[in-house]
């Protein structure tokens, strides 16, 4: 019996993002159902498993780095994983998530606006619930990032490409192969 | 760069919604709730952006359903500018519209859904996914795929790209006209895209056989229902106004201003979560919950305007008592009907004669100083408000985010399921999933509210009537 290679194992994670490059991810249309039989999807927001696990060979994280929770898992996704790509222009750069940055106290304004100023009763904001971080971060400002896809989001055939090119063994040069934005 | 690793001690969870179920003194559940755990702060951070930057930056809520931001933005936008747009800019923005809700829809059952109506509810979890969909049902798997890039390539003819077309919706209309390839282009995949929508009904009404305990215990409640509807009271997405339905099915309010929103509609918070909780004012907080989306908007249509989606809509108000159907379940039905309907629009609008029409955009300054855009978006109704200074500057955000509208439901939902399937102090896998299963008729666009596809990561924790943590099970 011919000696089955032993399939990738890819995870896809995202942070405070708008998921839209996991749409971009599940936009390789056919092709993703063609990586099927080269990956194993071990952790994804599209799948059914527990923890975030141990001997990932790849990890996709979408979105920046905005409450105390996504500080940690970071963390684990960092120590349990070969090579962390950060996705799409949030992972990369902050972008859009990190406009409230420039506020003076962002989280209290941002706070103040939805859950004090424009709600009717039990005019609050949430305390029982993840803190957000006084900045958001973009991921290179928590960990070691290995491989970057700019875009917002990074269009599915780049995705793609990078995808096989890793599986192949290489690491693909990007130069004008992407845009921000 | 530092690689500085810390586990924290206390627990973590890991996803960005949780559940927790909450029992009594004899072990009973008394409650549940469904937690959202992350926020952005778009209605603050927007401030001093131009309004026109306002449909690029609030695409970027959601990737899964930006054209339904950039269309509520776009409108708010054109309010602003107090414009008319011309005929053939609304038929495009439709067009794209329908395309986004075949593609969003398509993703929830397919991608999201299916592999647990067709897997099952408690198969392996490491195969209940859309990889493991195609392995063993690769014919099936092969054309959710190919009816969702159907939509998503309606959005990519029009835009040149697939996600944040935001250079593509401005105000006063669209930035360029359809070309007559892509109307060709479009209208050649109709027939398959109709042959796929009416299998995946029939594959539905085949394995509800399999489902009849889940549809009689999820999330059979009775709650009103809200959505747009046309001047005649048919299903309609992007225009027209509110209609509220009562729980026992009367209209209770047709017609409604949907910029004046705030009017009926209140929104309260709670301390456990990031989603807001709206309500209707009338009623009051929280027996004025309502539902949105797939199941008010085909509970509310008298009918579709368009041939297979109308007779489906007869076969579907069958199912309810006064032609309203409660079951949350339904919401997988509802769905695969609009599909149909959106396609049978798609092609409608099509062969329109001023579909080729170059005049797609109004031009115009700033008008007014406050702009509201409603939209039906595939969850629900979508509301985008904006105040502005005198140079357009935007002063003040709100926004109702589709999904949110349903929080009290998700609330119940859950809370109805766990008193149904939790008795005592252990959780399993089982029961795990079949919370997370109703929450997924739903259909959560949690990167809307917070961030997360549907299949959410979701930690559920139960608590004693002292409010201590008893036992917890986790997914990520």
């Amino acid at each position: 019996m011919r000696r089955q290679l032993a399939k990738v194992r890819l995870a896809t994670v995202w942070l405070s993002g708008c998921s839209g490059c996991h749409m971009s991810f599940l936009d390789q249309d056919e092709k993703l159902l063609e990586l099927a039989g080269k990956i194993e999807l071990v952790y994804s927001p599209i799948a059914d498993i527990k923890d975030f696990p141990e001997n990932v060979d790849i990890t996709l994280v979408e979105g920046a780095v905005g409450n105390e929770e996504q500080l940690e898992l970071l963390k684990k996704i960092r120590k349990n994983t070969k090579m962390l790509i950060a996705l799409g222009d949030c992972a990369v750069n902050g972008n859009v998530t990190a406009l409230r940055n420039s506020l003076n106290n962002s989280v209290e304004e941002v706070l103040e606006r939805a859950y004090v100023e424009n709600a009717t009763i039990k005019q609050n904001a949430p305390t029982n619930v993840p803190r957000l971080l006084k900045r958001v971060l973009a991921l290179n400002e928590v960990v070691k990032v290995d491989f970057y896809i700019p875009g917002c989001p990074p269009p599915a055939n780049l995705i793609n490409y990078v995808l096989n090119e890793l599986l192949e063994g290489r690491v693909p040069p990007l130069e004008g192969r992407f845009k921000y934005g | 760069m530092s690689r500085e690793i810390i586990i924290s001690p206390v627990t973590r969870i890991e996803g960005h919604a949780k559940i927790t179920i909450h029992l009594d003194e004899e072990g009973m559940v008394k409650d549940a709730r469904f937690h959202v755990t992350d926020f952005r702060g778009f209605e603050k951070f927007c401030e001093g952006r131009p309004f026109y930057e306002m449909p690029g930056i609030t695409s970027r809520i959601c990737g899964i359903c930006p054209v339904s931001h950039l269309l509520a933005s776009a409108k708010a936008c054109d309010d602003l500018l107090a414009v008319k747009i011309p005929r053939t800019a609304e038929l495009l923005r439709r067009l794209m519209h329908m395309g986004q809700i075949i593609q969003s829809h398509a993703l929830s059952f397919f991608y999201l859904s299916s592999p647990d109506f067709l897997l099952g509810l408690d198969s392996e979890p490491s195969k209940r996914n859309i990889l493991g969909l195609a392995e063993k049902y690769p014919e099936i798997a092969k054309q959710g795929v190919w009816l969702r890039k159907f939509g998503q390539s309606i959005i990519e003819t029009l835009s040149g790209r697939r996600i944040h077309s935001s250079d593509w919706i401005v105000p006063g209309g669209v930035k360029t006209p359809l070309s007559k390839e892509g109307v060709d282009k479009i209208l050649a995949d109709v027939p398959k895209a109709i042959e796929i929508a009416l299998n995946s009904i029939e594959l539905f009404n085949k394995n509800m056989e399999n489902f009849k305990n889940e549809m009689r215990d999820f999330g059979d409640f009775q709650t009103y229902y809200m959505s747009l509807v046309t001047k005649d009271g048919g299903l309609e997405h992007y225009d027209g106004n509110i209609r509220i339905l009562s729980p026992e099915g009367k209209v209770v309010a047709d017609q409604l201003d949907p910029s004046k929103y705030f009017e009926y509609i209140g929104e309260a918070v709670e301390d456990w979560s990031y989603m807001k909780f709206p309500y209707l004012k009338n009623v009051g907080y929280p027996d004025g919950a309502y539902r949105v989306g797939p199941l008010a908007r085909l509970n509310n249509a008298s009918h579709c305007g368009t041939e297979m989606a109308d007779n489906l809509l007869k076969e579907f108000k069958k199912l309810g008592k006064n032609g309203v159907v409660q079951n949350t379940f339904m919401y997988h039905y509802a769905r695969l009907i609009e599909i149909v309907f959106c396609i049978e629009k798609v092609k409608e609008l099509l062969q329109d004669p001023e579909i080729l029409s170059t005049e797609v955009q109004a031009k115009a300054s700033l008008n007014k100083r406050e702009g509201v855009g409603v939209i039906e978006a595939p969850r629900g109704t979508l509301f985008h408000h904006y105040k502005v200074d005198e140079q357009g500057r935007i002063t003040w955000v709100n926004l109702i985010i589709a999904t949110v509208n349903n929080n009290i439901a998700f609330n119940k939902a859950v809370a109805q399921v766990a008193k149904k399937y939790v008795n005592g102090k252990k959780l399993n896998e089982g029961m795990l999933n079949k919370v997370e299963a109703v929450v997924r008729a739903l259909d959560p666009c949690l990167s809307c509210a917070t961030h997360a596809i549907g299949r959410m990561p979701v930690r559920i924790q139960l608590y004693d009537h002292n409010g201590s943590l008893i036992d917890e099970i986790a997914r990520g």
